[in-house]
């Protein structure tokens, strides 16, 4: 297998934890919610899917448990910034971090422990063409997050709940005065945030490496807040930003295997700062910027 | 007679210890344009808020069609077909015309579009329903705002200072279209305190004043001094005798200024010149978004030109452009921005303390430390010689009215006799009686031989202070206008672009 198909076979898959964290976090963001703590989001979702796995209930109810233990993460979260009128960026911060030590705490036992990946599940015929066969051998979870992806796109862009999303996020005072519950139309979107971080880490912890490590979200969750930022919340740039992150994140293993003379360390840094790189020059249109940026991002809203 | 369409009956409402209603009673006919007429402060707002579902009463009734209602929500309030168009306008920028306006009327997309045109056509609103709001100009926008209420069917249209917002021949085709809005039977709740106008258009009046009812007219039958006197309950301070006296030297001259804004949402200037001397006040009218802001910051050094262009900017002489804002001050220079939150007050601050801001040069501060007992001295009689109505100089600057704040800055403003005086919005939000004052101590500073700059949207104010006006429009200043010579269509024309070769 040349170095090029296997980045093409697995960059989805090591986008994955990236993107589906940063969709939760592109509509809670779209909302004017800014959720600082997906990372902590991530590693609650990651370690409760780890354990319902471990003790063999299945990917699906993994899931399932890791997204409603996040969302519950993100619903003390929402009443901090939301109920309460707490500084949104330090109660993300905080809740971040008790994520942190929840997983941290949660997976004590388990450290090091493995449990079985996920199969891939391939398109006939696809699959089997030469260079780019392997894009289409994917697991279940790599299918329904695409599909995910696609209905998110949708419904921002086209629904009436994705108009009022936006609508809430840009003018939240116009919105209420319109008769739209504010507050309530964004704990729904820090909700589904919360529930796409648990998925993303549950993702990270019980597919793309099936092994218990403390720790072991690294970050993931900061990139996905930083995508969401540098794709100027367009869920297409978002999509585009997870796959080349993740392409790279290939690319400097296959340059390590392969013996390419570079210092490893600053391989292993290369897909955050092609990434950052890229982004940071498609993001840089300020019209863009505008049109879709968030006005009330981060602002404490009340009576 | 029949019932009326709206009936109130006492109503009242209010925070804290501020009544902001009392006992209002008020009938609006099917069929008819019913102004309120009142000061700012006075309650046409929250009286609105009530009629509209934002706010409950703590007192009274409300009948609708003969039927007793206590609309809770915008959303109750519209479904029994009340609507309404805001002073400050509650659309959506990022959203396109149509996207709006789904956002309150149920249907397609395709229906919608159907729809709007189709309205535009019969009222004459027209706009495109799929631009961008943030592309629209602020007379499409409130288009926008009619057309969304009118999608909804409304028996009642509650606009709130329609035309604060509009230049002179907008608000003619405004009011053609609230004319033909009543002729279908749609009653119209038109709030104001432009006496004019409200002869002009409305058939009923009713006038507030400290959030009571101080009369029921017919607006036609009394004159505009009436209802000012109705309005703030004394004689309206007749204006200040103008004064004629030959310019003094050239205080401060914009030559050939071109600026291109970083932010692709303001507007670049081009070419703008002015030259203005003491002893005079030039105006700059124009309808708001036209590069007011973005020259407005050139002049007070919010925005700094960088070194080679200093020249373009000149004050008493000298080149400023590459000054900040302080350093400008130091000159002789002082500015009342448009916005009192956040550029003209620190809202969390004392009214002591936002003295201090601008005035520490004014023996506020002996050896860096600040001296309280002047610092509360000088706000003092800024609250004193203003009409500024607070408990005290300790007062947080954000809970005052829009219009006594204003008060409060163009006083400290003042109270620095600058010989260079540049005011934006001088009385925007100021009731009547307070927005005289300040004309007249505008005025008072002319004639005492300080340079005057004035941007406002209102012409007639310009009218009524300056000695000349220039119109801003897409970045670019008009001719000079002496105003004993030019009348106010003309001004309007240049306001819209009707005129040619605006240099």
């Amino acid at each position: 297998m040349s170095a090029l198909s296997f980045i093409i076979a697995g960059m989805l898959a090591a986008a994955m934890p990236f993107l589906l964290a940063a969709l939760g976090e592109l509509v809670a963001e779209r909302s004017g919610v800014l959720n600082l703590g997906i990372e902590g989001m991530m590693a609650l979702g990651a370690v409760v899917a780890f354990i319902v796995v471990r003790h063999s209930g299945g990917h699906a109810m993994g899931f399932v448990a890791a997204g409603l233990a996040s969302a519950a993460l993100s619903l003390v979260f929402a009443w901090l910034a939301l109920g309460v009128r707490a500084n949104q960026v330090a109660a993300g911060l905080a809740i971040g971090i008790l994520g942190q030590g929840l997983s941290a705490l949660f997976g004590k036992r388990y450290e090091s422990l493995t449990v079985p990946g996920l199969p891939k599940l391939s398109v006939p015929g696809l699959s089997e063409l030469p260079l780019v066969g392997g894009l289409f051998s994917q697991d279940a979870v790599v299918w329904l997050g695409l599909l995910a992806t696609l209905a998110i796109w949708a419904t921002l862009r086209f629904s009436k709940l994705g108009l009022v999303i936006r609508a809430v996020g840009e003018n939240p005072h116009a919105a209420r005065a319109l008769g739209y519950n504010v507050i309530g139309i964004r704990y729904g979107a820090v909700a589904f945030g919360g529930l796409m971080a648990g998925f993303a880490g549950a993702y990270a912890a019980t597919v793309y490496t099936p092994l218990w490590a403390e720790g072991m979200i690294a970050g993931r969750g900061w990139i996905a807040l930083a995508l969401v930022v540098f794709a100027t919340w367009m869920t297409g740039r978002v999509v585009f930003g997870a796959v080349l992150f993740g392409a790279v994140s290939l690319a400097q293993l296959a340059a390590q295997a392969g013996g390419v003379a570079l210092n490893s360390q600053l391989l292993a840094s290369l897909p955050y700062i092609v990434t950052i790189l890229v982004l940071g020059a498609i993001s840089a249109n300020k019209r863009l910027l505008k049109v879709n940026g968030v006005a009330s991002l981060g602002e404490p809203f009340g009576r | 007679m029949p019932a009326p369409l709206l009936s109130l009956r006492g109503l009242s409402k209010s925070y804290g210890t501020v009544r902001a209603n009392r006992d209002i009673d008020l009938d609006v006919a099917a069929g008819s344009i019913h102004a309120v007429l009142g000061e700012n402060g006075a309650g046409k707002s929250t009286l609105m808020k009530l009629i509209y579902g934002v706010e409950s009463p703590d007192a009274g009734e409300m009948r609708w069609q003969g039927n007793v209602v206590s609309p809770s929500s915008p959303n109750a309030a519209r479904s029994q077909g009340i609507g309404m168009v805001f002073q400050h306008f509650s659309l959506f920028e990022t959203l396109t015309v149509v996207e709006n306006i789904s956002l309150i009327v149920p249907g397609k997309k395709r229906e919608l579009v159907a729809r709007i045109r189709q309205l535009g056509q019969d009222y004459g609103l027209e706009v495109d329903p799929l631009a961008h709001v943030h592309a629209l100009s602020v007379g499409e926008r409130q288009r926008v705002e009619i057309i969304r209420c009118l999608m909804t069917d409304p028996k009642l249209l509650i606009l709130d200072e329609p035309t604060s917002v509009l230049p002179p021949q907008s608000v003619r085709t405004l009011f053609e279209t609230l004319l033909k809005l009543r002729d279908r039977g749609v009653s119209i709740l038109f709030i104001s305190h432009k006496l004019e106008e409200i002869r002009s258009i409305c058939d009923h009046a009713t006038i507030l004043r400290d959030g009571a009812v101080t009369g029921h007219v017919d607006p036609r039958e009394h004159d505009a001094h009436d209802l000012a006197q109705m309005m703030i309950g004394r004689d309206m301070p007749a204006p200040r005798p103008f004064v004629p006296r030959e310019p003094g030297p050239v205080l401060l001259e914009l030559a050939g200024l071109d600026h291109q804004p970083d932010d692709p949402f303001q507007m670049a200037l081009k070419a703008v010149s002015l030259k203005l001397h003491a002893g005079e006040i030039l105006g700059i009218a124009g309808v708001s978004g036209n590069g007011q802001a973005e020259l407005a910051r050139l002049i007070s050094g919010e925005t700094r030109r960088h070194a080679e262009a200093r020249d373009e900017v000149r004050m008493f002489g000298k080149p400023v452009g590459d000054l900040g804002a302080a350093a400008r001050r130091r000159l002789g220079f002082a500015f009342v921005p448009e916005e009192r939150l956040g550029r003209g007050a620190v809202p969390e601050m004392s009214l002591s303390d936002n003295s201090l801001l601008t005035a520490h040069g004014r023996g506020l501060v002996t050896r860096g430390l600040i001296d309280r007992r002047a610092e509360d001295a000088f706000t003092r009689r800024c609250i004193a010689q203003y009409d500024v109505r607070t408990p005290g100089p300790q007062a947080e600057a954000g809970a005052l009215s829009g219009g006594n704040l204003q008060k409060f800055i163009v006083g400290r403003e003042m109270e620095l006799a600058p010989k260079l005086f540049f005011v934006s919005q001088p009385t925007w939000g100021v009731d009547i009686g307070a927005a005289t004052e300040i004309r007249r101590r505008l005025v008072d500073m002319r004639n005492a031989g300080a340079a005057v700059l004035v941007i406002s949207e209102e012409i007639e104010e310009l009218f009524d202070i300056c000695d000349r006006i220039q119109v801003i429009r897409e970045g670019r200043l008009s001719p000079s206008l002496t105003v004993s010579d030019t009348r106010v269509e003309e001004v309007g024309r240049y306001m819209i672009g009707a005129e040619e070769g605006t240099a």
